[in-house]
């Protein structure tokens, strides 16, 4: 099985790339998990769709919202909405999905059903967001 | 019971328990979640395997031979409950689903027929949430107070704030844990039921996490009312526990209506059964009750003074052992604690530990324990948490920190 936090996970949630409040942005929108506490608070800038995020949580969430930034970046809405259900499909079902390149990494969630909605929380962050755009 | 300390045979007792024989993606089950639910006994097990296979029915109603032998066998069960924890009465043994049906019992019975708008509950505030959202909701309802006693960093309650809560005399029922889910702390319970009593309130003990590591006398506890769950006493889930001091149970409404709590019933009125019965509407969870019997039994058969022994071993073990790996961070440091060990690492999440110590078989709860407020009073966002049974071996708390470990490697 897919190991659910390989290097490319540690890495991002070690060294983001993308981590950080912007100091102009056009909408936020915002995740919480209230049975773990996590929280990720995403700044999307509508050109070029620039993502950066704050965010205080697991592993798991932090790099989510990092390759999530990476993944989204120079995209359209709708392009964007089809690689969110992508993405959740990669993480319930295990199935690589070579449109989504690194996201793969995620797949391992399948087998940690408690652990995918670390995965999707920025995800639903940033969809409050687009919808403020 | 036996006053010499007698040494629990580990390897004995893990025989009895049969899913400690499973593994877990390809490992070794390393079972440390016992706080929120304990393993099974193959004792507990075979009651109620047996009541379905040779003795059921339901229980009260039958004239019939099958219905007459589970109502004793469930009855036993009473009589069982009310000796384990040396009540005075069977009478004063009611069952519920859990200790959380208990204490809303109480809230929306004794809260409302006994408790006065005005009055105040206390409550500390290292509750779980079971013992903290009943009484708001009856504060909602019913216009209580609810007050909140601060615990001191350690982890153990804060006599001066006690003090305080009770000051002006409004306060008419503590109810408090004697043994906290997240920080493993007990409680002075018999020192808190006399301040309670001797300033005129009631005290409602949860006892969920105690139960499963001492010897409960409520009498000698002079508790008004003792809750509890069968589940985290190795016992089925679905049955709970609720004591109450006769007297008390007498002046209380029924919670809810139906079969079996009532005295008489015509289309206009029906009046109601006496305690226990009264508080018991509907068949209640009779397999589960004869399975809590067996898991008494069970527990009384190896008892508590090795029991409290054996866990005591192995906190001191694990606090040691924890303290070690480098980054950990151990919540809660009572003086009087027992196997129930929260901890937070520098480099880790509560939940990737929680996912990173299951790869290696290791079972551990992570999160707010049902204790939201408790986190945000200790300055974490939730915790890993170690818990131990009768079961938990040096050898597994010895896994958990290699386990610790490897994931402080990983996020190195």
């Amino acid at each position: 099985m897919n190991h659910p936090y390989q290097e490319l996970i540690v890495e991002r949630h070690k060294h983001p790339l993308h981590a950080g409040k912007p100091a102009q942005f056009d909408a936020q929108g915002q995740g919480a998990n209230p049975i773990c506490g996590d929280k990720v608070r995403v700044y999307l800038t509508r050109a070029g769709m620039d993502v950066h995020y704050e965010a205080e949580g697991c592993a798991v969430m932090n790099a989510s919202a990092d390759l999530m930034a990476d993944a989204v970046a120079g995209k359209s809405l709708a392009q964007i909405e089809k690689m969110s259900r992508e993405f959740e499909t990669i993480i319930t079902t295990g199935q690589e999905n070579q449109a989504l390149g690194e996201l793969n990494a995620f797949a391992g969630l399948a087998e940690f059903s408690s652990r995918q909605r670390c995965a999707t929380l920025p995800w639903s962050a940033l969809a409050e967001a687009l919808h403020h755009v | 019971m036996s006053t010499t300390l007698q040494k629990l045979d580990v390897a004995a007792i893990r025989e009895d328990f049969p899913i400690l024989k499973q593994q877990v993606h390809g490992k070794k089950l390393v079972f440390l979640d016992s706080a929120a639910s304990a393993q099974k006994p193959r004792a507990v097990i075979d009651a109620m395997t047996f009541v379905m296979e040779s003795q059921y029915a339901n229980v009260h109603r039958g004239l019939h031979y099958m219905s007459e032998k589970t109502s004793n066998a469930y009855e036993a069960a009473r009589d069982k409950v009310a000796d384990f924890i040396n009540a005075a009465s069977r009478d004063e043994i009611v069952f519920t689903r859990n200790a959380t049906e208990s204490i809303n019992l109480v809230a929306y019975t004794y809260g409302r027929a006994v408790l006065k708008p005005g009055d105040a509950v206390a409550v500390s505030q290292m509750e779980h949430h079971a013992n903290l959202v009943p009484w708001q909701m009856l504060r909602d309802a019913h216009g209580t107070e609810l007050r909140i006693i601060k615990i001191t960093d350690a982890g153990e309650i804060d006599f001066e704030s006690l003090e305080q809560v009770f000051a002006d005399g409004k306060v008419k029922l503590l109810a408090i844990t004697q043994m906290s889910n997240v920080l493993g702390s007990y409680t002075p319970v018999e020192r808190l039921a006399k301040f309670a009593h001797e300033r005129g309130a009631k005290i409602l003990i949860d006892g969920c996490q105690a139960i499963v590591h001492r010897q409960i006398d409520v009498q000698a506890i002079d508790a008004d009312f003792y809750v509890f769950s069968g589940h985290k006493l190795y016992g089925p889930t679905g049955i709970g526990v609720l004591y109450a001091k006769r007297e008390l149970l007498e002046a209380m409404p029924p919670f809810m209506g139906g079969g079996e709590m009532i005295a008489n019933v015509s289309y206009e009125k029906s009046s109601w059964a006496k305690p226990p019965y009264r508080f018991e509407a509907g068949t209640p969870a009779i397999i589960e009750t004869i399975g809590l019997g067996a898991a008494i039994d069970y527990v009384r058969s190896i008892g508590f003074d090795a029991i409290a022994a054996h866990e005591r071993g192995l906190t001191e073990h694990a606090l040691a052992t924890l303290s070690d790996v480098e980054g950990v961070n151990i919540i809660g440091q009572a003086q009087d604690r027992g196997g129930v060990i929260s901890f937070t690492m520098r480099a880790a999440h509560a939940h990737d530990i929680a996912t990173l110590l299951d790869r290696q078989g290791i079972a551990v709860r992570a999160g707010n324990h049902c204790a939201q407020p408790l986190m945000g009073r200790m300055g974490v966002t939730g915790t890993a948490r170690a818990s131990f049974g009768m079961y938990t071996t040096h050898e597994e708390i010895d896994a958990l920190a290699a386990g610790l470990n490897r994931i402080r490697q990983i996020f190195a």
